[in-house]
């Protein structure tokens, strides 16, 4: 399945959502796309103006356009995901890549679809680990109808 | 404007971090040498940048995650190593993303890699009967004290 991960560029949450057999939908896909894409040159991500029209599917017009780029990347990923992952104490989501705005509306999204989520922390400790991972190898397997690996 | 015509077309690249006590990044290098077949490898501080066709990458990553499954992490990468937009030494300073790496490799994936030594150990049914915490994010864990976790308690004590 499909899992929309939050931060979507979160090292922990990809590896441990492929490593129990599902497709981490994560930021590098929409990158990734962009910059093979041929076309006008848009440094550095390859954003280009038509982004922020594309955004316009998910936020107003008078939302700054770099919630509507961002949204632009997003917005899909949301839209094709299945289940979403969300760790909520992230400070990383936001700095100078990331916009408190944009998370706000991507949880909004998620919350949205009414498709299952799992809301974490990070961990703190060795045993926040040990609950920290097994909640997301139950989740994932409880996806699957509960068959596990 | 000027075109913009995008290089390694159809390529993946994926991050391979190690955060293990007995292997570096050189050991995945080589490894990851010896079994790929022309992917483009890139050694850094933290472990590998991998590009190539998405079938060969996936396969190189899979025999490098099998070195130490519960210490090596992977994730998708969007743009090729190397690249100027991305690359520090063009920008003067810490790569765009890499405080969120730094981040989650040195104070939370020890402690991931701990609870994955964890569920290594139980089995299937054991892992099944487990169940969430209501009202609460995670997992009831039974308190269970590790053996070696106990005896590294009593070795710390008598010092």
């Amino acid at each position: 399945m499909k899992i929309f991960l939050y931060p979507a560029t979160s090292l922990i949450l990809s590896d441990l959502v492929e490593r129990w057999g599902h497709e981490p939908l994560s930021a590098a896909l929409p990158i990734r796309e962009r910059i093979q894409t041929a076309g006008f040159e848009s440094p550095p991500l390859q954003i280009t103006p038509d982004d922020p029209k594309r955004g316009l599917r998910y936020a107003a017009v008078e939302v700054p356009s770099g919630i509507r780029g961002r949204m632009a990347l997003y917005g899909p990923l949301i839209e094709e995901a299945e289940a979403a992952v969300i760790i909520t104490d992230a400070d990383l989501a936001f700095g100078c890549m990331g916009c408190a705005r944009t998370n706000e509306l991507i949880l909004y999204l998620i919350r949205e679809r009414e498709i299952p989520v799992l809301d974490l922390t990070y961990p703190k400790n060795e045993e926040e680990g040990v609950v920290f991972v097994g909640a997301i190898r139950k989740f994932l397997a409880d996806l699957n109808g509960g068959g596990g690996e | 404007m000027n075109p913009y015509v995008p290089a390694f077309i159809g390529t993946v690249t994926k991050y391979v971090f190690i955060e293990s006590p007995e292997y570096t990044p050189s050991d995945l290098a080589l490894r990851a040498y010896e079994v790929s077949e022309g992917l483009m490898i890139k050694e850094t501080c933290f472990g590998l940048q991998v590009t190539g066709s998405p079938d060969e990458v996936g396969r190189v990553v899979t025999s490098l995650r099998s070195i130490d499954p519960n210490h090596i992490f992977v994730k998708d990468r969007g743009f090729p190593p190397g690249d100027p937009r991305r690359c520090r030494a063009n920008l003067g300073g810490a790569r765009p993303g890499y405080y969120g790496h730094e981040f989650e490799v040195s104070s939370v994936i020890p402690y991931v890699s701990h609870g994955l030594e964890v569920l290594e150990g139980m089995d299937e049914k054991e892992f099944s009967e487990l169940e969430m915490m209501p009202g609460k994010p995670g997992l009831r864990i039974p308190d269970v004290l590790d053996v070696k976790r106990l005896k590294e308690l009593m070795d710390a004590e008598e010092l």
